[in-house]
């Protein structure tokens, strides 16, 4: 059997995007190996979102629910993963890098006895086999890999893979799972989420960056560009930033921060370390706008503004405003 | 309280990395080594919990050629007590599995209240290690930690750790494995009486026969590539900030098509 399996990850009661780029991409795989394209959902209530999924080209959708996983846990989301993967034995299986991700496809392949070509930007085939493509050393080079063991199992970064449209019959099949809670795991005591819906870094569209010109800790002006760009856009900083404590170091963008593929990222107040240019150096567009005509960020911004940062960002906010207002 | 540290030697952040001519690595020479920073506060973690609890040791565990034996002895400087350095030819370029696989034979030898791991090694980033540690030990995971809090009777712990768009607080009996993320602590340098008492520690160095196990690998890479080179765009310069933020913004909706 040549059948693809991707894990659509649930996030405060709503199918995450990524699900959608794993649906696309792994269709295409299923397609081109003449196989099926299957769907795992885990959580309560997860197969009301068995038909979105359908829509990106799920010819089968597995739900597995149950108090047991009202909130994630990685013992438990492991076992429930390995034993689909055991009875639907698929030779491909697709998780997100999100933090989720991460958490939760080393354990289940080191149970299943294989590892994870991880944080993939792009997949081929060759001779029926999984080809990842991946950044390493933060995106200062890249390396395709493959799986020697069965099945092959990869994260892919999230927004990288397009979405296309491809609907399919989308059968749900509720499969009846409860976790050997005799195995070692944590509990969860506290969940903190940011309910303002700000959107993470490594999932934004836009991303409105600010490093050592900001100065401070203020970082109102580029917080304001960020609501005017819209839900998708959010607030990174670079690592003086962070270091400084002017935000948090959930915030930073760069090799010893997060790695980050947006459409557009916009960097104020940025000179451009080679470990920040790591980072982000595969966005779609980059903006740079510094007052330094030296600095390196802008050898590889698309657009650079040399100007203060305090007088530019404003008018680069009002330029937004009315624009998208049209 | 009894910690394992497992360390990595990776170039510094700073390096400039090179494909080779045949696409099979990267080209290694002039490159400065440094500890895996996420490593760096994994050390510094295990540190204070001895300090705390007055009691216990810190021993380093490292994976990697000759050259790695200065990283084992930088964290000997900072104050850990001990190190394991597994150096086997068979290990250059070990992928997570059979690193974990190495790393688990050893930590069985071994008694321990905690093991950390660094989330992830930014060199090849793959970030599966400290998970498959556990899974091989059979041991409760939390990954991403930003805090530990020990209990006196050193059982349990209060974790805290990343998630998507905030915090998790959690509660995870010992031992059990915790990967540090930055945020964790400032880890300390080393100071000269500790770089001089660091000479004299002892370093114990194993093979994949020592440790009976063989390694098999379970990814392989086929080759390496530079990313795509950027090129400068248009700069504008000595404008009115108002017009250059204006032409910027336009050329974002028709040119880049971004907005």
């Amino acid at each position: 059997m040549s059948n693809v399996l991707i894990y659509g990850e649930i996030k405060a009661g709503k199918l995450k995007k990524t699900a959608f780029e794993l649906a696309s991409e792994g269709r295409k795989l299923a397609d081109q190996l003449g196989g099926r394209l299957e769907a795992l959902l885990v959580g309560s209530a997860a197969s009301q979102f068995a038909q979105d999924l359908a829509k990106f080209g799920a010819d089968a959708v597995y739900v597995v629910e149950g108090p047991d996983f009202e909130v994630y846990n990685s013992e438990y989301y492991a076992q429930a993963l390995c034993h689909v993967i055991k009875e639907k034995n698929p030779s491909i299986v697709l998780l997100s890098h999100s933090m989720q991700g991460k958490d939760l496809a080393p354990r289940t392949a080191a149970k299943l006895g294989v590892a994870v070509i991880a944080d993939c930007i792009s997949f081929t085939l060759d001779d029926g086999k999984l080809v990842g493509n991946r950044p390493m050393y933060a995106g200062k080079c890249y390396a395709q890999w493959v799986s020697t063991a069965s099945p092959q199992m990869a994260t892919a970064r999230p927004n990288v893979l397009e979405t296309a449209e491809n609907p399919r019959e989308g059968a749900v099949e509720t499969i009846s799972f409860t976790p050997d809670k005799t195995r070692p795991t944590y509990v969860t005591k506290e969940l903190n989420l940011d309910t303002s819906g700000k959107v993470d870094l490594t999932e934004a569209e836009i991303i409105v960056s600010g490093g050592r010109g900001m100065g401070g800790p203020d970082y109102s002006l580029l917080e304001e560009m960020a609501a005017v760009l819209g839900p998708t856009a959010t607030v990174g900083a670079s690592r003086a930033a962070v270091d400084a404590g002017w935000r948090p170091h959930s915030d930073q963008v760069g090799q010893t921060g997060k790695t980050v593929t947006p459409n557009l990222y916009i960097a104020c107040g940025i000179s451009g370390s080679i470990q920040h240019l790591a980072g982000m150096g595969s966005s779609k567009v980059i903006v740079a706008i510094n007052k330094d005509p030296e600095a390196p960020i802008f050898s590889k911004a698309d657009y650079g503004i040399v100007g203060d940062l305090f007088k530019v960002v404003p008018e680069f906010t009002k330029e937004l405003k009315a624009l998208l207002a049209e | 309280m009894k910690s394992l540290v497992c360390l990595k030697q990776v170039p510094d952040t700073e390096t400039q990395i090179k494909v080779n001519a045949q696409g099979t690595g990267i080209v290694t020479d002039g490159i400065k080594y440094v500890i895996n920073p996420y490593d760096e506060f994994s050390v510094e973690e295990a540190l204070r919990l001895k300090e705390k609890f007055k009691a216990g040791d810190v021993t380093i565990v490292c994976i990697g050629p000759e050259r790695s034996t200065e990283a084992i002895r930088t964290a000997l400087a900072m104050g850990a007590d001990k190190g394991i350095h597994i150096c086997d030819d068979a290990l250059n370029q070990a992928d997570p599995y059979v690193s974990a696989s190495a790393l688990a034979a050893v930590a069985s030898q071994l008694t321990y209240d905690v093991i950390f791991c660094g989330h992830r090694a930014i060199d090849d980033d793959f970030g599966e290690t400290g998970a498959m540690l556990a899974e091989f030990l059979n041991l409760p995971q939390v990954t991403l930690v930003t805090k530990v809090d020990v209990a006196q009777d050193k059982k349990t712990a209060i974790v805290e750790r990343d998630v998507e768009g905030g915090k998790e607080i959690v509660e995870v009996t010992l031992p059990c494995v915790l990967t540090s993320q930055k945020g964790l602590n400032e880890p300390r340098y080393a100071s000269l009486p500790g770089i001089m008492k660091a000479k004299k520690k002892p370093i114990e160095k194993k093979t994949l026969a020592d440790l009976g196990i063989a390694a098999e690998p379970k990814l392989e890479t086929r080759s390496y590539s530079m990313p795509k080179e950027r090129q400068a765009g248009k700069k504008f310069e000595n404008m009115e900030p108002a017009d250059a933020a204006k032409q910027v913004v336009q050329a974002l909706r028709s040119e880049a098509k971004v907005i």
